[in-house]
C-alpha cells in the first residue's frame, strides 16, 4: 500500500477521493478547512472530482444532499458552528432516503483555538439519529472515511465523521488502499423518500427510528469499538473516546496495573459493551475529547451502584482539550515536572492584524468618524477584524456569529440607540450578512453597515470570496439601500481622514447606509505576486 | 527509541516549514513521525507552536506531555522560554537571538540569554546573520534545522533530501541557499 505523510484534514480528503468521490462542498473554518484544500489541490492528480467553496455550510449542505439524490457520493465538510449553519437541512436529512453515499465531515475545536464555542458535533449525530464515526489517528481518519461512504450507503442515512483540532492538523503517515470508481449517474427511485410533507415526513421519521436497531448492532460489533477485559482488576474501568485513547494510552504504561478498557470510535454508543464492561469494576472512568457526551449517556445505561468519574464530576477538566497531562490525575498518576526555573514571566503574545493590513486603516477611519459619540455601538463579526476588539484599536464591541453584526445593529437601532454601526468582512457577509441586510432595509432601520472588503477568507487562510468585489456593489443596490447611500472607500493611511468623514456623515444619515471599504489583504496579496512571478 | 520536539515561533516565521523538513527528514531516516500544528487565527503574528515526535515505534499521542520533550527548537528567544516546563530535566533548548518585538511589553533581552545560559543544556544561535550569510534572511528557519541537526536522530543526508524535496518546486536557487543556511546553522557553534 502505498504511503502518505497526511495532515488528519488531508487524510479525510485522501478517503473521499479513493471511496470514488464525485462532489465536495464547503465552507472555510479552522480546523476544517484543510480537507476542501487538499481536494482542491489534487483535482489534477486523482480525477474528475467537483470540489468547491460555498457561501455558507448551509448551501454547501444542500448542494451535497442533491448530489446524493442523483446516486454520486458526495462529502460536506465544516467546522463545528458551521453545523449550526447546516443544521436545518442536515437533521432533516437523516429523513431522507440517502442514495449516493453522503459523508459530512465536522472538525469540533475544544480549547477554542480559532473559534467562538467548543461545542460537541456527537450531540448532533445523536440528535439526527445517525451513525457517527470518530478516528484517532490519521490513518482510522482515512480508513473511516471510506467506510463512511458505504455505510450511508447502506443504511439510507447521512453518516458524520467527526475530527478534533489535534487529529485534524497533526501529520502522519498514512497507508492508502485502491480507488474506487465513482457511482453512476442513478436518480433514487424513492418516490416519497426525498419529500418531507408532514404526512411522508411521518413515514419517513418511523423508518428512520426503526432502523435504530441496525445502528446500534453496527457500533456494538464494530471492532473499532475495542472492549480488553482484565478480570483481576476491579477498581476501576477506563472508556476513553476520540483523542482520549491518544492521551490514555501515552501514560497507560505507568499504571502498576493495566484496568479493563473500552475504546469507543463508532456511535450510536454501544451500550451492551459498556454494561459488559460495567460488570467487571466498581468505577468507570471515561475520558473523552469534547464535552461529556458517553459518559453522561452512561447515566442512563448503568445501575447507580456503579460509580462514574470523568468531567461532570471534575476529575477531568471541564474546558479546554485533553492533553497527555490533565488526564494523570483522573488515573490515579502524579503530575509531570518540569526542569527547576520553568516559572519564568513570559508575555503573552496574541494574534495582531499583520503590517499593512488595510482593516488596520478602516479602524483608524472608523474610530475617527466615531469621535465625539458616547455612547455608540459597533457591532461586529468573525473574521481577521475581530481582532480589531484588542489594543490598539478597541474599535469593536460584538462577536456573535456569522453575520449577527447587521441583525444586531439593526435590532439595536430600532430600540432606539444611535449610532449603531455593523462592521463586517465580504466573505462573512456573502456568507449570513445578506438576509439581516434585506430586513434592515425593510425595516427602515437607522444604521451603519460597514463593509471590509478584502476580497478573501482571510483568517482560515485566504481562500477565494464566493462572488468577486465588482460585484458586491451592485448586491447591495439590488437589495434596496439607497444608491446614494453606499460608499467606496479604499482604506489606506493617506486616506484616513476622507475615509472618517465619509463613514461619519453616512452614520449622521437617517436610515440603512452601507460603505464598502475595498482592498485586497496583505497576505493574500503577497501570495498572489508570488505566484504570477513563478508563473 | 523516541525523540519528542516542540517547536516554537511567531506566525510568519517559519515554524511549520521546520516541522516539515524534520518530519520529513525522519520519515526518510525509517522513523515514525506524528507532528500536531497550529493553524488559523494564532498565524496571525502570535505565538505558535508544534509537536513533533520521532520513534522508532507506533506514537499514540499528537501532544507532547510536560517534562517530556527532549529538544525545544525555537525562532524567537522569548518563545523559546514559553514552553520550558515541557523539556524534560536532560533535554536540550536551541534558540535563535533575534528578538521579535510585536509586543509592547517585550522583556530585557540580556536577561532572556542568561535564562537560556543557565539551563542545563541550550544553544543560542544568530540565526538572522547565518541566513544572510547564506543568502537569504528567508531561510533562517533552516540555519535552526541545521543547529538542531547534530542533535537530532536523524542524519543529515536525510535532513538535506528532505529539504530539497521540500523546497524543489521553488526552483535550484532557493534549494541552495536553504542548504546553505543548514549549514551554517549545523556547523557554527
Amino acid at each position: 500500500m502505498p504511503e502518505m505523510v497526511l495532515l488528519g484534514d488531508e487524510a479525510l480528503a485522501m478517503g473521499a477521493i479513493d471511496a470514488g468521490v464525485s462532489a465536495a462542498y464547503a465552507y472555510p473554518g479552522t480546523p476544517s478547512s484543510e480537507i476542501m484544500e487538499y481536494l482542491q489541490a489534487s483535482a489534477a492528480r486523482y480525477g474528475d472530482y467537483v470540489a468547491q467553496w460555498c457561501s455558507n455550510e448551509k448551501t454547501a449542505y444542500e448542494a451535497a444532499a442533491g448530489v446524493s439524490l442523483v446516486g454520486r457520493r458526495v462529502l460536506v465538510s465544516m467546522k463545528h458552528v458551521g453545523l449550526n449553519v447546516a443544521a436545518d437541512p442536515f437533521i432533516n436529512s437523516a429523513l431522507l432516503a440517502i442514495n449516493g453515499g453522503l459523508v459530512l465531515a465536522v472538525a469540533d475545536d475544544p480549547g477554542m483555538h480559532s473559534s467562538q464555542n467548543e461545542q460537541d458535533s456527537r450531540f448532533y449525530a445523536d440528535f439526527a439519529r445517525i451513525i457517527c464515526l470518530e478516528p484517532r489517528t490519521q490513518e482510522e481518519v482515512y480508513r473511516m472515511t471510506r467506510e463512511a461512504f458505504d455505510l450511508s450507503e447502506a443504511f439510507h442515512i447521512p453518516v458524520m465523521v467527526r475530527l478534533t483540532t489535534r487529529i485534524a492538523h497533526s501529520r502522519a503517515v498514512v497507508r492508502t488502499g485502491e480507488r474506487r470508481a465513482q457511482n453512476p449517474v442513478n436518480k433514487s427511485t424513492e418516490k416519497a423518500g426525498w419529500m418531507l410533507l408532514p404526512a411522508t415526513a411521518r413515514k419517513l421519521w418511523a423508518e428512520l427510528l426503526a432502523a435504530q436497531g441496525k445502528f446500534l448492532e453496527y457500533a456494538e460489533d464494530s471492532p473499532y469499538n475495542s472492549l480488553e477485559l482484565n478480570v483481576k482488576f476491579t477498581d476501576f474501568g477506563v472508556i476513553t473516546a476520540g483523542l482520549g485513547w491518544n492521551y490514555y494510552m501515552e501514560n497507560r504504561d505507568e499504571l502498576p496495573v493495566q484496568p479493563s478498557h473500552l475504546h469507543i470510535s463508532v456511535y450510536p454508543i454501544p451500550a451492551g459493551k459498556i454494561r459488559q464492561l460495567a460488570e467487571r469494576v466498581e468505577r468507570i472512568v471515561v475520558i473523552e475529547e469534547g464535552f461529556s457526551f458517553v459518559e453522561r449517556a452512561l447515566l442512563g445505561i448503568l445501575p447507580p451502584s456503579v460509580k462514574i468519574s470523568g468531567k461532570e464530576d471534575g476529575a477531568l477538566p471541564r474546558t479546554g482539550e485533553l492533553t497527555p497531562d490533565n488526564v494523570r490525575g483522573i488515573l490515579g498518576l502524579e503530575p509531570k515536572q518540569g526542569i527547576e526555573g520553568s516559572a519564568v514571566e513570559i508575555p503573552g503574545r496574541p494574534p495582531q492584524l499583520c503590517a499593512g493590513c488595510p482593516h488596520r486603516d478602516s479602524y483608524d477611519a472608523l474610530n475617527q468618524a466615531l469621535a465625539g459619540f458616547d455612547p455608540k455601538l459597533v457591532t461586529s463579526d468573525i473574521g481577521c477584524y475581530t481582532l480589531g476588539y484588542l489594543p490598539p484599536y478597541q474599535a469593536i464591541e460584538t462577536c456573535l456569529c456569522m453575520g449577527a453584526s447587521v441583525g444586531m445593529a439593526k435590532g439595536a437601532s430600532q430600540a432606539g440607540f444611535h449610532p449603531a454601526v455593523a462592521v463586517i468582512g465580504d466573505s462573512t457577509f456573502l456568507h449570513s450578512g445578506i438576509t439581516p441586510l434585506v430586513d434592515a432595509v425593510a425595516s427602515g432601520a437607522n444604521m451603519t453597515l460597514l463593509i471590509l472588503d478584502n476580497s478573501t477568507t482571510a483568517m482560515t487562510g485566504g481562500q477565494r470570496t464566493i462572488l468577486t468585489s465588482s460585484r458586491l456593489e451592485k448586491l447591495v443596490h439590488g437589495l434596496g439601500v439607497d444608491p446614494d447611500h453606499v460608499k467606496l472607500i479604499v482604506p489606506l493611511r493617506k486616506h484616513t481622514g476622507e475615509n472618517a468623514g465619509i463613514i461619519r456623515r453616512e452614520i449622521e444619515y437617517r436610515g440603512v447606509s452601507v460603505i464598502i471599504a475595498l482592498r485586497d489583504c496583505i497576505q493574500t496579496l503577497k501570495d498572489r505576486k508570488k505566484k504570477e512571478a513563478d508563473q | 527509541m523516541k525523540y519528542d520536539v516542540i517547536l516554537a515561533g511567531v506566525g510568519g516565521q517559519g515554524v511549520l516549514s521546520v516541522a516539515a523538513v524534520i518530519a520529513l527528514g525522519a520519515k526518510k531516516n525509517g522513523l515514525q513521525v506524528r507532528q500536531s500544528e497550529v493553524h488559523g487565527m494564532a498565524q496571525r503574528g502570535g505565538a505558535v507552536q508544534a509537536h513533533l515526535r520521532l520513534s522508532d515505534r507506533t506514537i499514540v499521542s499528537d501532544l507532547i506531555g510536560k517534562a517530556s520533550a527532549d529538544m525545544i527548537l525555537s525562532m524567537e528567544p522569548i518563545e523559546a522560554l514559553r514552553y520550558l516546563e515541557y523539556l524534560k530535566a536532560e533535554g536540550v533548548l536551541i534558540t535563535s537571538t533575534d528578538p521579535v518585538k510585536n509586543i509592547p511589553n517585550y522583556p530585557d533581552l540580556e536577561d532572556i540569554y542568561g535564562r537560556i545560559r543557565a539551563l542545563p543544556s541550550s544553544r543560542l544561535v544568530g540565526a538572522a546573520d547565518l541566513a544572510q550569510a547564506a543568502g537569504s534572511a528567508r531561510s533562517t528557519n533552516m540555519v535552526m534545522v541545521g543547529a538542531a541537526s547534530t542533535y537530532l536522530p536523524v542524519e543529515e543526508k536525510n535532513l538535506l533530501a528532505a529539504i530539497e524535496e521540500l523546497f524543489s518546486r521553488k526552483g535550484e536557487k532557493v534549494v541552495e541557499t536553504n542548504r546553505k543556511a543548514f549549514h551554517k546553522g549545523r556547523e557554527n557553534p
